[in-house]
C-alpha cells in the first residue's frame, strides 16, 4: 500500500514543485530582453553577409548578447564598422546565464580552432577564460573588454581593453549638478563592485567640482549578485526612493536595470531627470522616457572593439593594458535631445581639464 | 498482481521519461523554428558526438548538478521544499574558499577542513529555515528564498571589505598550491581533467540511497513525507525530522561547488558558477527524487548545456534555447508520469475485474 500513498504525495508535491521551478527559472531569466533580440539577430546580422578578405573576427558576447541596447550592442557596432571599413568577416558566440567557466573557455577554443584572429571577449568575465586559452594559441590575438590579467605571467598575445569610466562619469556629474535645482542628486549602481564604484567616484567628484555642498544619494541594487544588472524593478525602486528623497537628477550604472530608473523619472514628473550609461540611451528609450533623459555617459566599447580588429589588420596587434580614457575618445557624454546644450561649454571645459591632467578623477569613492 | 506491478514500475520507469523526451523535442523544435532558425541545425549540434573536451566538461558538470539535485531531493522526500540550495551552496562555497585560502591547515588536511566548513555552513543556512519552520511556522519556501538573498548580500559585503582586489572585481585568497587538486586527465592536457572531487557526488549518492532506504532515519523521513499524521501516530518526532532533514539537505548543498573549487577555480570570485541550485531543483524533479533518476537527469542537463555551447557559433542560435528544452523536459516528465500512472491504474482495474470475473464463474 505504501507505494501508492507515496505516489499521491509525490504527485501533489510535484505540482507545487513545478510551479516553483518555473517561477524561479522565470525569475533568474528576467531582465534579459530576449524579445528585442529577435529583431537584431535576424537577417540583418552583419556576420551573415560579410564576405571580405580582411581579418576573421571572433566576438564572444557576455550574457544578454546582441540586442541588449548597451554593452554587447556597442561591441557589435564596432564589429560592424570593421566589416564595412576593413572588409572583416566574423563569427559570434554568446554566453548563457549561469554557465560554467569551462563553457567560456570552450567558446574561445572553438573560435581559435576555426582560425579566427582576433578573438574578443566582451566583458571582464572572460578574463580568466582568455588567460587559460591564449597561451595555447600563440599566433592568435585575444582582446578582453574591461579585462585584466589574472596571474603574474604576462600573455604576449592578449590585450586588456579598459575604460576610464570615472572620467566619463565626472562629466555627467558636472551636468547633473548644473541641472539640479534642488541641490540634491542621485546615483543607482547595479552591483556594488569595484567597477561600478568607479562610476560612483567620478560622478560624485564631478558634481562636487561644480557645487561642493551638493547632496548626493548613493544606492546599489545588489551587493554582489550580478543580477543587479538585469533587474529593472530593482532599478525603479532605488531611483524612486531617491526622487522621493528630493533628488531631481539620477545617474544609473546598472545595465539593463536602467530602464527601471528611466521609468521612475517619468513617474517622478516634469523636471526630474535621469542619466543613461554605456551607450546613448536617449536613442533607444521610449517616447515617454525621452524627455527625461538628460544625457548618457558613453563608454565606447565600439571604439575599443574596432581598434583591436584594426590593429590586427595592420599587423601591429594591441597587447597588454589599453586604457580608453577621455583623451583617447574612449569615454564621453551624449547630447541627443539637446537638454545639455546650455551647459555644454562648462562640461567641455571640465573635459579639457581632465585631458590636460589638471584634474585627476578618483577611481574610488570617498577619495 | 506481482507481474503487473513489475510491468507498472517498468512502464513508469521507461515509458514516462520517453514520452517526456519526445514531447520536449517537439516543443523545442517549435520554439527553434519560431525563432527563425533551422531545426535540423539545432538537433545536429545537440546530438553531435561530444569531443573529449566535451566529455570531461559533461562529467564535471554532472557531478555538481547531481549534488545540487540530491540536496533538494532529500527535502522533497519529506515534503520540505528547500528552494534555498542556491543560497546554501553559494555561501558554503565562499566560506570554504575563504577557509582553504587562509591555509591554516597543511596540504590535503586543508581540503578536508574546507569540505567540513562547506557542509557546516550549508547545514546552518538551511537549518535556520528548518528551525523557523518548527518554532514559528514559517514556510520554508519563503524563508529559503529570503535566505538566498541574504546570502548574496552577505558575500558581497564580506568580499568588498575583506576580499582581494581582482581586476574589476574581488575574490578570496587563492588556495595554496599544496591544497589544490586537479584531477584525472583521461585524454590530453588540453582536454582538461575530470576533477578529483567529482567523487563526492558518487559518495553522497551512495550514502543517501543507503540512509533513505535502509535505516530507521530514512524510514521516518519517508513516512513523514507520505503521511505526517500517520508518522506522528507511530512515534516519529516530526519537528526533529524537519530540522534534521534541512541540516542534511544543506550539508549536501554545501558540497555542490567543491569539485570546481579544488579542481579548477582555486578561489571564490568571477569564475563561480551560479544557478546550480535552481537547476538542481529541476534535476531532482526530473529524477523523481531517486538517486539513480537524479543521476540520469544530471547527465541529461549537463549534456544539453555543454552541447548547446557552440550553437551560436555554428548555427546562429542562442544557446539559451536549451534552457527552454530543460524547462519543458521537467514539465513533460511530471505530466507524463501522471498520464502513465492513470493508464496503469485503469489497466490494473481491468485486470482485477477480469480476475474477479473468472473467479466468480469458477
Amino acid at each position: 500500500m505504501l507505494p501508492n500513498i507515496e505516489e499521491g504525495i509525490l504527485r501533489r508535491l510535484s505540482k507545487i514543485a513545478v510551479v516553483a521551478v518555473v517561477a524561479s527559472l522565470a525569475l533568474t531569466g528576467c531582465g534579459k530582453n530576449d524579445d528585442k533580440k529577435g529583431s537584431s539577430s535576424g537577417s540583418n546580422d552583419v556576420c551573415k553577409s560579410a564576405k571580405g578578405d580582411g581579418p576573421k573576427v571572433g566576438l564572444a558576447y557576455d550574457v544578454g548578447g546582441r540586442g541588449d541596447q548597451s554593452f554587447n550592442d556597442s561591441a557589435y557596432a564596432g564589429l560592424k564598422k570593421a566589416v564595412e571599413d576593413l572588409k572583416a568577416t566574423c563569427v559570434e558566440g554568446e554566453a548563457s546565464d549561469g554557465e560554467a567557466e569551462s563553457a567560456r573557455e570552450d567558446r574561445l577554443k572553438n573560435m581559435a580552432d576555426q582560425g579566427l584572429n582576433p578573438i574578443i571577449g566582451v566583458g571582464f568575465a572572460y578574463s580568466d577564460a582568455v588567460n587559460a586559452v591564449a597561451p595555447n594559441y600563440p599566433k592568435i590575438n585575444f582582446g578582453v573588454i574591461d579585462g585584466f590579467d589574472p596571474d603574474d605571467k604576462p600573455n604576449a598575445n592578449v590585450a586588456y581593453l579598459g575604460f576610464a569610466e570615472n572620467e566619463g562619469s565626472y562629466l555627467v556629474g558636472v551636468a547633473a549638478a548644473l541641472k539640479s535645482k534642488a541641490g540634491n542628486i542621485g546615483f543607482v549602481g547595479g552591483v556594488h563592485n569595484d567597477l561600478i564604484k568607479k562610476f560612483e567616484a567620478g560622478y560624485v567628484a564631478g558634481a562636487k567640482s561644480v557645487k561642493p555642498g551638493i547632496k548626493i544619494q548613493i544606492k546599489y541594487i545588489q551587493e554582489s549578485d550580478l543580477k543587479g544588472f538585469g533587474d529593472p524593478a530593482g532599478g525603479k525602486a532605488a531611483a524612486t526612493a531617491e526622487y522621493d528623497a528630493g533628488a531631481d537628477v539620477v545617474y544609473h550604472a546598472a545595465g539593463a536595470s536602467g530602464s527601471g530608473v528611466f521609468d521612475a523619472s517619468v513617474d517622478a514628473g516634469d523636471g526630474k531627470w535621469a542619466i543613461g550609461v554605456d551607450s546613448d540611451q536617449y536613442l533607444t528609450a521610449s517616447k515617454t522616457q525621452q524627455p527625461h533623459i538628460l544625457t548618457s555617459m558613453l563608454k565606447r566599447v565600439d571604439v575599443a572593439t574596432f581598434n583591436m580588429i584594426k590593429s590586427v589588420a595592420d599587423s601591429s596587434p594591441l597587447t597588454s593594458y589599453q586604457t580608453y580614457d577621455l583623451a583617447h575618445d574612449g569615454v564621453g557624454y551624449s547630447t541627443s535631445g539637446g537638454f545639455v546644450d546650455d551647459i555644454k561649454a562648462q562640461i567641455d571645459e571640465a573635459a579639457s581639464k581632465i585631458k590636460s591632467g589638471e584634474v585627476k578623477v578618483p577611481v574610488k569613492p570617498g577619495a | 498482481m506481482s507481474s503487473s506491478k513489475i510491468l507498472r514500475t517498468l512502464a513508469q520507469a521507461i515509458l514516462a521519461p520517453l514520452i517526456a523526451l519526445i514531447v520536449s523535442v517537439i516543443v523545442t523544435s517549435i520554439v527553434v523554428s519560431i525563432a527563425g532558425a533551422s531545426i535540423g541545425d539545432f538537433w545536429d549540434v545537440i546530438f553531435t558526438v561530444p569531443t573529449h573536451r566535451n566529455w570531461v566538461n559533461i562529467t564535471n558538470q554532472s557531478s555538481m548538478l547531481f549534488l545540487a539535485a540530491l540536496a533538494a531531493a532529500i527535502g522533497f522526500r519529506m515534503n520540505l521544499f528547500n528552494i534555498g540550495v542556491e543560497g546554501q551552496y553559494t555561501l558554503a562555497a565562499f566560506a570554504a574558499a575563504a577557509f582553504a585560502g587562509a591555509g591554516w591547515l597543511p596540504g590535503k588536511l586543508n581540503i578536508v577542513g574546507a569540505l567540513l566548513v562547506a557542509m557546516a555552513v550549508g547545514a546552518i543556512w538551511a537549518g535556520i529555515a528548518g528551525v523557523l519552520k518548527v518554532t514559528r511556522g514559517v514556510s520554508e519556501v519563503i524563508s529559503t528564498i529570503m535566505l538566498n538573498a541574504i546570502a548574496g548580500t552577505m558575500i558581497g559585503y564580506l568580499l568588498n571589505n575583506y576580499g582581494n582586489q581582482y581586476g574589476q572585481g574581488r575574490r578570496t585568497t587563492p588556495i595554496p598550491g599544496s591544497s589544490q587538486l586537479s584531477g584525472w586527465t583521461p585524454w590530453s592536457a588540453g582536454d582538461g581533467p575530470i576533477w578529483t572531487l567529482t567523487i563526492l557526488a558518487v559518495l553522497a549518492g551512495v550514502t543517501m540511497s543507503i540512509v533513505i532506504n535502509r535505516t530507521r532515519f530514512g524510514f521516518d523521513l519517508r513516512a513523514t513525507g507520505m503521511n505526517e499524521d500517520a508518522a506522528v501516530a507511530s512515534g516519529v518526532k516530526v519537528k526533529r525530522m524537519v530540522v534534521i532533514s534541512m541540516l542534511i539537505s544543506g550539508a549536501i548543498a554545501g558540497l555542490v561547488w567543491m569539485p570546481a573549487l579544488f579542481g579548477a577555480a582555486d578561489y571564490y570570485g568571477p569564475p563561480f558558477q551560479r544557478a546550480l541550485g535552481f537547476t538542481g531543483i529541476a534535476v531532482a524533479l526530473l529524477g523523481r527524487n531517486r538517486p539513480l533518476g537524479i543521476f540520469f537527469g544530471a547527465v541529461l542537463f549537463a549534456w544539453l548545456s555543454e552541447q548547446a555551447n557552440p550553437l551560436s557559433l555554428v548555427a546562429d542560435i542562442s544557446p539559451s534555447v536549451v534552457q527552454v528544452t530543460q524547462g519543458v523536459v521537467v514539465l513533460a516528465v511530471v505530466i507524463a508520469y501522471e498520464v502513465v500512472r492513470r493508464w496503469m491504474a485503469a489497466y490494473e482495474q481491468r485486470e482485477l475485474k477480469q480476475a474477479l470475473g473468472t473467479e466468480v464463474r469458477a
